[in-house]
């Protein structure tokens, strides 16, 4: 057990935020107490299998984190029993009952993923042929999930589920969603070239390096269809395909096709759990449900409260660049506060 | 006896009944076809489109669609003047759509 009072800086997550701001926080001479409520350090990341836009397997993003966290004190499964707030500092209390006292908190609490199923119209857990993101994420990882047939002749993705939808309860773009679709489209036009491939999307927000490229390539070399409409319903037809329904806004006519698999991407949405961290140390929740930095500009990893910090996708939806930046970021932001009250 | 009734036809676009073969033609001699955004700077700029409702956009995406009745119709407003080329974003050689679109249509039992 790390006691070194004056050094140690609590991390709420082990995904890439949580382990990113743990090892710049090595690196910057303090010691970083990392917990995780999952049995495993990653998060999201390690349910995926490639990243845009190189490619890069999601693993290798995470294997050096094994050697830089060596030493570092991880609490897996684990929870925040309590915070309390102390004259210089943090008293945290865990589920498996450790107490760590702490100068600073840092949340890297990440976000959920929208649960599709409550987008009924689309039929996700309802009918077979149709998955999410993640699900195929998982496909490209381990091969097995019955739902995703042998050889698909149609397959098609639908752009923000659950993100940009008032009626979901979440305003926000989930912002990797649209880039993820054109990823996963040319991955699996690269393992059914002869598959017809449908992108149905509200607008195509490609705003990241080399995003725009990927989107070109999908219409010029992988030859997908781009139609600008979101499904509307998804019905089963008699053969156990999915029948989607949608209209061409830009022909102005409604649209139908016949598909042997139907991805829905998920968008990134605030995880509800987590704002009870919030609330023990007093802090208000954003208006859409993330955790409100001190303003959204200048101070995006920083909170209302001294010795409180954020980093990653816990105060809205993220890139993993983006992400691993906000971490050092945070990191540095711990840095500079506990020299000055040094 | 006719009572007066009729059945209006679907005009829903069935994606996977459609003859693409045109536009696939037309994608492999101009490549740059496929990458059209339907931003809409082609008509804003179009001489023709005014009087007659010419629109790169609008042939690109009836072709994608496999609406080549549609295009067909079209094709004779356009006078070649080039401005759409010129403002396209993604650098579409939309004169050489048009061209090879009316080629296609000239010789469309040769080359389909």
């Amino acid at each position: 057990m790390l006691l070194n009072m004056k050094e140690i800086v609590l991390v709420v997550g082990g995904g890439i935020a949580g382990l990113e701001t743990a090892r710049e926080l090595k690196e910057l001479g303090l010691s970083p107490v990392i917990v995780e409520k999952s049995s495993s350090l990653g998060g999201h990341v390690a349910q995926w299998n490639c990243l845009f836009p190189d490619m890069t397997p999601a693993r290798k993003v995470l294997e050096p984190y094994e050697s830089a966290l060596k030493d570092v004190e991880i609490h897996l499964e684990t929870e925040i029993a309590s915070i309390n707030r102390l004259q210089k500092g943090y008293s945290v209390v865990l589920s498996d009952g450790a107490a760590v006292p702490c100068k600073a908190v840092v949340f890297a609490t990440g976000f959920k993923l929208f649960e599709a199923e409550k987008k009924e119209e689309y039929g996700y857990g309802v009918y077979d042929r149709v998955i999410t993101n993640r699900d195929l994420e998982n496909w490209f990882n381990t091969g097995s999930d019955s739902r995703v047939p042998e050889k698909p002749s149609a397959i098609g993705f639908v752009h923000c589920v659950g993100s940009r939808d008032v009626k979901a309860g979440n305003t926000q773009c989930s912002k990797v969603c649209c880039i993820t679709a054109i990823k996963q489209a040319i991955e699996m036009k690269e393992k059914f070239p002869n598959a017809e491939i449908y992108c149905f999307y509200m607008d195509l927000r490609l705003f990241g390096k080399k995003y725009e490229d990927f989107y070109i390539n999908a219409q010029k070399d992988y030859g997908i269809h781009f139609i600008r409409g979101r499904v509307s319903e998804v019905s089963e037809t008699i053969d156990g395909r999915v029948l989607v329904k949608a209209e061409d806004t830009l022909v102005g006519k409604p649209v139908k096709v016949r598909l042997d698999l139907l991805v829905l991407m998920a968008g990134i949405v605030c995880n509800k759990e987590n704002q009870q961290l919030l609330q023990a140390v007093s802090l208000p929740v954003d208006e859409d449900g993330f955790f409100r930095s001190k303003d959204n500009i200048a101070s995006i990893t920083e909170s209302d409260r001294d010795g409180v910090f954020f980093a990653g996708t816990c105060t809205g939806p993220k890139t993993i660049p983006e992400t691993i930046a906000e971490a050092r970021s945070a990191a540095l932001n711990v840095y500079n506060y506990l020299k000055s009250r040094r | 006896m006719d009572f007066g009734f009729g059945l209006n036809p679907s005009s829903a676009i069935e994606l996977d009944k459609q003859d693409l073969r045109l536009y696939d033609k037309l994608c492999r001699i101009e490549p740059t076809a496929a990458t059209c955004i339907a931003c809409g700077s082609c008509s804003a700029t179009c001489t023709a489109a005014g009087y007659s409702g010419m629109s790169v956009r609008k042939l690109l995406i009836d072709l994608q669609r496999g609406r080549n009745q549609e295009v067909e119709q079209m094709l004779s407003h356009c006078m070649l003047c080039g401005k759409c080329t010129m403002v396209c974003p993604r650098g579409i050689n939309t004169r050489m759509v048009i061209l090879t679109v009316c080629r296609l249509y000239d010789n469309v039992e040769g080359v389909l």
